[in-house]
């Protein structure tokens, strides 16, 4: 059996190899004899790193990309995003499990509605109206339709429905207010609910694709999955900075996946014991 | 100023101000676009002239041929997502949890970390693994079996395979992952009960694992059947585009980002949108019944 899963171990890392080994030859290379195992010292160097953080060719030209750009621009996009999807789906979260209100079944009804409808299907409708309200090519646009996320609302949710409500009749006899309970006395009680969602959020915002692509215009604003993908254009692939640029990019998410492993699988298998 | 603070502040007021920022997200970005997805669907939009259509777009689809052809595409890859990726990671998981196994959390890790890997650079090294050159690796695979190199993303078989192999290789991890989840909730005095009686491996697995996981079972196939049929970005980055040599790679939603955005008929993408959602909606409530959760919420 070990040595069933060290095969399934080796061939699932097979195309992490094939892209590394790539990231140290030549492009045309690439193009020529297509991605593969092989090795082949002469052709192998930096090269393609060094054009990548320094804008330095192979042939000694300084020809400008906006990779680190991109780079940036994904950074930013990852911690803003992840920081306020947090701070407002536990804010939404905390209402759905501490309070008995008019309605709640009703909405909370429309938070599992949102969850069962994939997104590409409702993605024109959902462009013209954040073109409608001034929000293409801006941040903005990416993250307002995720801030109150279901997924998140959910999870938090859960969770906070198995902390006792008497952390909140306490606070009340001790003249908290209600937000004042949650900032003071429920907050630091969600850490690892906010662990496991930071990780499982900041992923799919440093992986986000389609709609990034959608609301983004300007190249300037482009983040790293939609910046790599424009690199293949019909005149010419520059097979030079996508191949490196996307070994790269995986670094951060897999340094993150090794030391946090435990709060992914938290996050990633919290929907699928109990519905 | 100061009635409003009180007002906001009131222990009947707060668990509206709460929920607040869902209830607008809710009616801006999922009921406003899905009451226009269904208003367009009806209508002929060109710019600056709307004209009501009743039911030609829905009429239009069924005689669609490429329509068909995206259907068919989408079904054959959920279909096949689905035979290889709930039994093989549930079988992984099973071997995985006995004890007697080493290093468990090393291969849990190694078949999870695709996951983590974006799409865009999972299917950009897939497109390069599966070219058409010799030295490709896939090329490479079939000439170590003494088979000449074949054009992977040109034909209909191959290019739905190359789909599906990434798809897996993207997902065993995880899916192997909830069924690990699962499983963990058996208590192991049932496997030791079982071993006590004479339970061969697959016994246990038919009789114990399979039924106990159930849920998890039902869970997976809800969510492969959801990303399968909303499929899009895969094939986008496999072929570098939406465009695929006769339309081999062609997607549901591939197909409405075509009509939606490449040939801006946004009334009939809206058709095609509703379909699917119609198709989801279907999925997803029948998995509601079967697990009971929506029995369960009400409480």
């Amino acid at each position: 059996m070990v040595a069933f899963f060290s095969i399934l171990s080796a061939i699932v890392f097979i195309p992490f190899l094939a892209v590394l080994l790539a990231s140290f030859k030549p492009g045309e290379e690439l193009v020529r004899y297509g991605l593969n195992l092989r090795l082949d010292w002469d052709l192998m160097s930096f090269a393609n790193y060094k054009y990548l953080f320094t804008g330095i060719t192979r042939t000694g030209a300084y020809i400008a990309h906006d990779y680190l750009l991109w780079f940036k621009n994904s950074v930013v996009l990852t911690v803003v995003q992840t920081a306020l999807t947090l701070f407002v789906s536990a804010w939404v979260g905390y209402g759905f499990a501490m309070y008995r209100f008019k309605g709640k079944n009703f909405l909370f009804t429309c938070v599992l509605l949102v969850l069962m409808i994939p997104f590409e299907i409702l993605m024109l409708p959902m462009y013209s109206q954040a073109s409608s309200m001034g929000l293409l090519d801006s941040i903005w646009g990416i993250m307002l339709p995720y801030l109150a996320h279901a997924t998140t609302i959910f999870f938090f949710r859960q969770f906070l429905t198995s902390i006792p409500k008497d952390i909140v009749d306490a606070g009340r006899v001790d003249g908290a207010s209600e937000y004042g309970i949650f900032f003071r006395l429920v907050v630091p009680l969600m850490k690892p609910a906010f662990s496991a969602m930071a990780i499982l959020v900041g992923m799919n915002s440093w992986n986000n694709f389609l709609w990034p692509m959608l609301v983004l215009r300007s190249g300037q604003k482009y983040t790293l999955a939609i910046g790599l993908n424009t690199l293949l254009t019909p005149y010419g692939n520059n097979y030079d900075i996508l191949i490196a640029g996307s070994c790269f990019s995986i670094i951060p998410v897999l340094i993150l996946f090794l030391s946090a492993q435990k709060y992914f699988i938290d996050g990633m298998t919290m929907g699928s014991v109990k519905g | 100023m100061r009635k409003m603070m009180a007002f906001l502040y009131d222990q009947k007021v707060a668990p509206y101000v709460f929920i607040l920022p869902f209830v607008l997200t809710f009616l801006i970005f999922f009921i406003y676009p899905v009451f226009t997805t269904i208003q367009m669907s009806f209508q002929d939009i060109l710019p600056g002239m709307v004209t009501n259509v009743g039911f030609k777009n829905y009429q239009r689809l069924l005689g669609d041929r490429i329509f068909r052809t995206a259907v068919s595409n989408s079904l054959l890859y959920t279909f096949w997502t689905l035979a290889l990726l709930i039994p093989f990671p549930l079988a992984f998981a099973c071997m995985l949890n006995s004890r007697s196994m080493i290093g468990r959390g090393f291969f849990r890790t190694s078949l999870f970390v695709p996951v983590v890997i974006s799409v865009v650079v999972a299917g950009t090294i897939f497109r390069l693994m599966f070219g058409e050159v010799d030295g490709s690796f896939m090329n490479t695979v079939r000439a170590s079996f003494g088979l000449g190199p074949i054009k992977w993303l040109k034909v209909r078989e191959t290019g739905l395979a190359a789909m599906v192999l990434m798809a897996c290789w993207r997902w065993t991890g995880i899916n192997m992952l909830y069924f690990l989840s699962g499983l963990k909730s058996i208590p192991p005095e049932m496997y030791e009960s079982a071993e006590i009686d004479g339970a061969s491996v697959w016994q246990k697995f038919r009789h114990i694992s399979v039924p106990l996981v159930k849920p998890t079972i039902i869970y997976v196939l809800t969510i492969s059947i959801y990303g399968g049929l909303a499929m899009f970005t895969e094939s986008y980055m496999l072929w570098a585009g939406n465009s695929s040599p006769k339309n081999i790679g062609l997607t549901i939603v591939g197909y409405l980002y075509r009509q939606g955005w490449e040939q801006n008929r946004m009334g009939y993408a809206s058709a095609v949108g509703l379909v699917l959602l119609t198709v989801a909606m279907v999925i997803n409530l029948g998995q509601l019944r079967l697990t009971g959760v929506l029995g369960r919420e009400r409480d």
